[in-house]
C-alpha cells in the first residue's frame, strides 16, 4: 500500500522502508486513540455514581409470623424475606442431598436456619416468581415458582427444575439485632 | 442506462450539476419492470409507507411525551387524552407497528415463495434480513417507552437473555440497563434509541432500494428478464397499482385505529409498571411470538457445552439469521415455487409451523405447549437445514415458460 506513490529506491535492503514503519506505527496510535475515544461513550451506559452508591434497606422482622413471607425493595429489586417453618427447613436440609441443579447446602445459604433472605429475581430472565403470598402457586419443590417460563424453587430457593440456570441469589444481609435485618 | 433529455431550463441546470431528476426518472420511468408482478409485489412499497408513516406521527409524539419513569405513563394518558389528536397519533403508533410486520412479514414470505433470494439478489436480500432485525429492535424499544407493565417486564425478559452469554453476559446486562435492574437510566437509552434506529431504517432501506435497481425487480415466473417485451416501464403501471394497494392497505389499517385499536396490543400495558410483581403471563407482541415459542423451546442443554438458556437465545437469533443463508442453502435453479412441484408443499407447511410457533409462543410455558414447540422448532430448522437444500437438488421442476411474454400473453390468448 505504501508502494503506491512512490518507487523501489525508497526500500531499504531488508525489503523494508520506513514509509511502512510510519503507516505502521500511525495506524497503531491512530486505533488506539479511536479505542481510547469510544469508551467515555459506552461507559457513560454503565450505572451512574448515584445510581451505584450502595443503598441499604433495613426491615422489621418481629412483625412476620413463622410461615410468613414479606417483600421489601433493596437496589430497585424485590427482596423475600422469609421466616420458615419447622418442615420447610427439614425439607430444605434433606435436599441438600437431592440432585441439584446449582449445587449448594441449605447451610451456606441462611444465617439463621429460620430466616431465608433472598432476591426475589429468577435466575433465569428475571421475573419475580410467585410463593410470597398464601394463594401462590409454590412449584413442586414448595418454594418458588416462576410463572414466565416455569422454574421450580424448593424452600432453600435453590433451582430445582425449568429452564433457569443458578440458585435465587442470597444478598449481603446482616441481623441488626434479632427484630431487625440490613440488607446490602 | 441514457440520461433523458430535459426541456425545462432550470431543471436541465439543476441536473447537469446535481442528477437529481435523472434519478428520479431511472427509478420510476425509466425503471424497466417485468409486466407480470403480481399483488404479492406491493407490500415493498407498502413497508416503506408505514415506515414514513411510523417516523411522522413518532415525531410528533416525542413533542408531548416524557421518557422519565415517573412521568411516561401520565405523559401517554395525557397524549390519549388532552392532547389534540393525540389519540389518533397514539394509535396510529401503536397500530402502525403491527402493519409494519404483517406487510413485512408478507414481504418476507414472498421472498420464500418466489425464491427471490436466488443470485443475483443475495445481497438484496440480506439487506432485508437486517432490515427486519433493526425493525424488531425499534419496536421492542418503542414498547418500553408507554411504561406499563408489559413494557417493563417484556423489557426485563427480552434484556436478561443476553446474560445467557458466557463471561461478558452480565457485563452486557448491565451496560442495557444502566442499573442493576430495568430502571429510569434504561427507559433512557431505549428513547435514544427508538428515536434512532428508524432513521438508520431509512439508511438501510436506501441500500435495500439500490441493490434492487441494479439486480432489477424479480417476479412471479422466477425467469430473468431477457428482451424489451418482457418489461413495462414502473411509471405508470406500477405507480398506479401500488397506489391503489396503499388504498386497500389503509382501509385495513384504519380499521383498527378507528375500530380496534387495541385489538393486537395487551390490556396489562394500561396498568403502571411495578417493579415488584411480575404479570402473570407475560408475553411479547403478537408479531415476536413465534421466535419468543423458540426460545422457551430449549429447555435442555444442548451437548455438555451450551446450557439451556444460552441454547434458547442462539435457536431465537438463529431462527432469523438462517434466512441470510437462503441463497445458499437453495441449490435449485428454479426460482419460483410455480415450477417446483414438491418444495411448493413444504413452503405452505413452513408457513403453518411459523404461524403454530406463534401460536405457542403466546401460550403459558407447561406441557403440552412445551412438546409441541418442540417439535415446532425442529421441524423449523429441519426445514431451512434438510428439506431445502435436499430438496433443490433432487426435485425435478416443471418446465419452465421461455419468456416472460410468452408466458403471459399465450394466456392472454386463450
Ligand atoms: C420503525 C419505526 C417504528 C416502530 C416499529 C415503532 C414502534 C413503536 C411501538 C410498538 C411503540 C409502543 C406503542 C404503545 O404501545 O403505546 C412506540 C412508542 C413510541 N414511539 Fe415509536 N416506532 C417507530 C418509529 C418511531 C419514531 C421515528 C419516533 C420518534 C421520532 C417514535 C417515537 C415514539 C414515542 C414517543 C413512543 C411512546 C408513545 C406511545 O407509547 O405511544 N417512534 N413505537
Ligand atoms: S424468568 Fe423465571 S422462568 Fe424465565
Amino acid at each position: 500500500m505504501a508502494d503506491t506513490a512512490t518507487n523501489v529506491e525508497n526500500k531499504t535492503e531488508g525489503g523494508e522502508s520506513r514509509r511502512d514503519f510510519l503507516l505502521l506505527a500511525t495506524s497503531v496510535v491512530g486505533a488506539a486513540g479511536v479505542a481510547g475515544a469510544i469508551w467515555p461513550f459506552v461507559d457513560s451506559m454503565n450505572p451512574a455514581a448515584d445510581v451505584l452508591a450502595l443503598s441499604t434497606t433495613e426491615v422489621d422482622i418481629s412483625q412476620i409470623e413463622e410461615g410468613q413471607s414479606v417483600t421489601v425493595v433493596w437496589r430497585g429489586k424485590p427482596v423475600f424475606v422469609r421466616h420458615r417453618t419447622q418442615e420447610e427447613i427439614e425439607q430444605a436440609a434433606t435436599d441438600d442431598a437431592a440432585a441439584l441443579v446449582d449445587v449448594q447446602t441449605d447451610a451456606d445459604r441462611v444465617q439463621k436456619a429460620e430466616w431465608l433472605i433472598l432476591v426475589g429475581v429468577c435466575t433465569h430472565l428475571g421475573c419475580v416468581p410467585l410463593g410470597q403470598k398464601p394463594g401462590d402457586p409454590r412449584g413442586e419443590f414448595g418454594g418458588w415458582f416462576c410463572p414466565c417460563h416455569g422454574s421450580h424453587y424448593d424452600t432453600s430457593g435453590r433451582i430445582r427444575k425449568g429452564p433457569a440456570p443458578k440458585n435465587l441469589a442470597v444478598p449481603p444481609y446482616a441481623f441488626l439485632d434479632d427484630e431487625h435485618v440490613k440488607i446490602g | 442506462m441514457s440520461s433523458p433529455e430535459w426541456n425545462n431550463p432550470v431543471i436541465k441546470w439543476v441536473d447537469s450539476r446535481l442528477p437529481v431528476f435523472s434519478l428520479m426518472h431511472h427509478s420510476t420511468a425509466g425503471y424497466p419492470t417485468p409486466r407480470n408482478l403480481s399483488y404479492w409485489w406491493n407490500f415493498g412499497s407498502l413497508a416503506l409507507t408505514v415506515l414514513i408513516v411510523m417516523i411522522v406521527t413518532g415525531i410528533f409524539l416525542v413533542m408531548n411525551y416524557t421518557p422519565h419513569v415517573d412521568m411516561a405513563f401520565d405523559s401517554v394518558e395525557r397524549i390519549m387524552r388532552d392532547v389534540n389528536y393525540g389519540w389518533l397519533l397514539r394509535y396510529v403508533h401503536m397500530n402502525g407497528a403491527s402493519m409494519f410486520f404483517i406487510v413485512v412479514y408478507i414481504h418476507i414470505f414472498r421472498g420464500f415463495y418466489y425464491g427471490s433470494y436466488q443470485a443475483p439478489r443475495e445481497l438484496l436480500w440480506i439487506l432485508g434480513v437486517i432490515i427486519m432485525l433493526i425493525m424488531m429492535g425499534t419496536a421492542f424499544m418503542g414498547y418500553v417507552l408507554p411504561w406499563g407493565q408489559m413494557s417493563l417486564w417484556g423489557a426485563t425478559v427480552i434484556t436478561n437473555l443476553f446474560s445467557a452469554f458466557p463471561i461478558v453476559g452480565d457485563f452486557i446486562v448491565t451496560l442495557l440497563w444502566g442499573g442493576f435492574s430495568v430502571d429510569n437510566p434504561t427507559l433512557n437509552r431505549f428513547f435514544s434509541l427508538h428515536y434512532l434506529l428508524p432513521f438508520v431504517l431509512v439508511g438501510v432501506v436506501g441500500l435495500h432500494l439500490w441493490a434492487l435497481h441494479t439486480s432489477k425487480s424479480g417476479n412471479p415466473l422466477g425467469i430473468e428478464v431477457k428482451q424489451p417485451e418482457d418489461t413495462i416501464p414502473f411509471h405508470p403501471y406500477y405507480t398506479i397499482k401500488d397506489l391503489f394497494g396503499m388504498g386497500v392497505f389503509f382501509m385495513f389499517f384504519l380499521a383498527f385505529v378507528f375500530w380496534a385499536p387495541n385489538y393486537m396490543g395487551h390490556p396489562d400495558n394500561y396498568i403502571p409498571a411495578d417493579p415488584m410483581v411480575t404479570p402473570a403471563h407475560i408475553v411479547p407482541e403478537w408479531y415476536f411470538l413465534p421466535f419468543y415459542a423458540i426460545l422457551r423451546a430449549i429447555t435442555f442443554d444442548i451437548f455438555w457445552f451450551i446450557p439451556a438458556k444460552l441454547g434458547g437465545v442462539l435457536a431465537m437469533f438463529a431462527s432469523i439469521l438462517v434466512w441470510m443463508a437462503l441463497p445458499w442453502l437453495d441449490r435449485s435453479k428454479v426460482r419460483s415455487c410455480k415450477f417446483r412441484p414438491v418444495y411448493k408443499w413444504f413452503f405452505w407447511v413452513l408457513l403453518a409451523d411459523f404461524i403454530f410457533l406463534g401460536y405457542l409462543g403466546g401460550k403459558p410455558a407447561e406441557q403440552p405447549y412445551i412438546i409441541m414447540a418442540q417439535l415446532a422448532t425442529a421441524y423449523y430448522f429441519a426445514h431451512f437445514l434438510i428439506i431445502l437444500p435436499l430438496m433443490s437438488k433432487f426435485e425435478t421442476s416443471v418446465e419452465l415458460p421461455e419468456s416472460i411474454a410468452s408466458a403471459v400473453l399465450k394466456k392472454g390468448d386463450a
